[in-house]
């Protein structure tokens, strides 16, 4: 317990970086997984294989791969460098990582809930001379999006938890590292862990919650 | 809804348009590759020499085969243990002793709740002060991921053997079943059935978390591809990423392809009189780090 309380102001600070991933990853893969939806059910077929194919190969690739790559790879190789500040460099280069690999998740989320909406909508659309886009913007995607609140929540929850991943992408501030480091300081120490599990709790719970109720209101009434 | 029905068969209008469109998208993606390609070359890094190593025999019978079966052997044990940890706790949650249910609720929820990097972190700093010294990547790797993934298959367990209709219960009730009977004779047989599609996409799920095994140094694919290749053939660090790379997305997509062909089997299947399973969504599961 003790060395919950000593370590704790490093702890938090560290979780508070999850959190800030988690804020800036999720609202980017939310925007790149609808681009990606778009691209997919695009009436050109370039435009839905470059989605398909870019689905399946960054879906099927472990995020620690994706992560490694972004850093040792794409940093460090090909010199992509957001910061002249390390720190900050290896932040942003788990921003693009993480962001880039959530948003398959979002992306597959979306379509599933592309296929709920009834066929008459696209049908209605088209009737009264909407273009693909405004079908799209107008018609699917709203009615798409309130169907897969609550699997984007459970993307979401993945997200948060994933961002204890960033050690392989080299950012060495968040709370999975900082565990680890005091570990090797200590000894193991159940309380820390357990410190660190609640406070990912306190965080992944409401959000299930949270989606689910939405999920429960915004249902489209079929 | 199948896609295509988003736009109709254009008229001359909307055939230019699309081919404006089309156009547009080829110019886009081609310049983004070219980019790509542009940047890589300037590095160097399509010259013939830093490729050369995967031509060779001893690259791949020495880093790459002993890599994958790292990875397959913790994927193995793995999916064994969290199978039969997912079955004990799938059916104690169905329990009608409520501390029995109590009990292994509370397990499944937290296991599923804890980020899997810091429950493998734990675990491994763990294992030698309970044990003593000794080489811990294994055990760690692979009882986090029992835990994790096991208390998934729990919930998929219960989701399945739920999804047998009431009346097959009540029917077997009706033929005089004790309850282990009903649960061995009737309902698992059905939920297995129903359940598998989900059960192999959570093993996909399994089979993409062991990669995490490359954070505490546990020697599989990745390790040996991206970390020991890189070393020993200086530059070699992207040709490397792309070959294990390809390994994983073949791995992983022909056993999603499992899962689809038994999930449209399933559908049309007279050995079960429930439809397959979608896993439970509400903590992320079926999401791979």
């Amino acid at each position: 317990m003790d060395d919950l309380i000593k370590y704790a102001p490093d702890l938090l600070a560290g979780f508070l970086e999850n959190v800030k991933l988690s804020l800036i990853c999720g609202a980017l893969a939310l925007v790149l997984g609808t681009v990606l939806v778009a691209a997919r059910v695009a009436p050109t077929p370039v435009l839905r294989a470059a989605g398909t194919l870019y689905v399946n190969v960054v879906r099927n690739t472990p995020l620690t791969l994706v992560l490694a790559f972004s850093s040792l790879g794409l940093s460090d190789t090909i010199g992509l460098t957001f910061s002249e500040t390390p720190s900050t460099n290896s932040f942003w280069l788990v921003v693009f990582g993480l962001s880039a690999y959530t948003a398959t998740f979002v992306c597959e989320a979306l379509r599933a809930g592309i296929n709920t909406v009834p066929l008459g909508q696209a049908e209605a659309a088209r009737a009264i001379g909407l273009t693909f886009l405004q079908s799209l913007r107008l018609i699917i995607l709203p009615q798409a999006f309130r169907t897969v609140v609550a699997p984007l929540g459970s993307v979401m929850i993945a997200m948060i938890k994933n961002t204890t991943v960033a050690i392989a992408g080299g950012y060495l501030m968040e709370s999975a590292f900082r565990m680890r480091d005091t570990f090797d300081d200590t000894g193991v120490s159940i309380p820390i862990f357990l410190g660190l599990v609640v406070a990912f709790m306190a965080v992944t719970l409401p959000v299930g919650f949270v989606t689910s109720r939405l999920a429960s209101k915004l249902a489209v009434a079929r | 809804m199948s896609t295509n029905i988003l736009f109709d068969a254009p008229g001359p209008r909307g055939r230019l348009r699309n081919n404006v469109l089309t156009l547009l998208s080829v110019v886009v993606l081609a310049a983004a590759a070219y980019y790509v390609y542009a940047r890589f070359d300037a590095k160097g890094q399509w010259e013939g020499e830093i490729w050369k190593p995967f031509l060779d025999v001893s690259t791949w019978t020495e880093y790459i085969i002993p890599g994958l079966l790292g990875t397959l052997k913790a994927a193995g044990i793995s999916a064994v243990c969290a199978l039969v940890f997912g079955a004990i706790f799938g059916l104690a949650r169905l329990s009608d002793h409520r501390w029995v249910r109590g009990v292994a609720g509370a397990v499944v929820e937290t296991f599923r709740a804890i980020p899997l990097l810091l429950l493998i972190f734990f675990l491994f700093f763990l294992a030698p002060s309970v044990f003593g010294g000794g080489d811990y990547t294994l055990i760690a790797l692979v009882a986090g991921l029992t835990l994790y993934n096991g208390s998934v298959l729990a919930e998929i367990v219960r989701a399945g053997v739920r999804a047998v209709p009431t009346g097959q219960a009540e029917a077997a009730q009706a033929i005089g079943l004790r309850k282990s009977q009903m649960m061995r004779l009737v309902l698992l047989p059905q939920a297995v059935t129903a359940m598998m599609p989900a059960i192999v996409s959570q093993l996909v799920v399994l089979l993409k978390d062991t990669a995490l095994g490359y954070i505490i140094a546990y020697v599989d694919l990745l390790n040996m591809g991206f970390k020991l290749i890189p070393a020993v053939y200086f530059g070699s660090l992207i040709p490397a990423a792309i070959v294990i790379g390809v390994i994983y997305i073949a791995l992983n997509m022909s056993l999603s392809a499992l899962a689809n062909w038994l999930e449209r089997r399933t559908r049309h299947s007279n050995r079960t009189a429930a439809q397959p399973i979608t896993p439970p969504v509400d903590t992320g599961a079926g999401i791979p780090a």
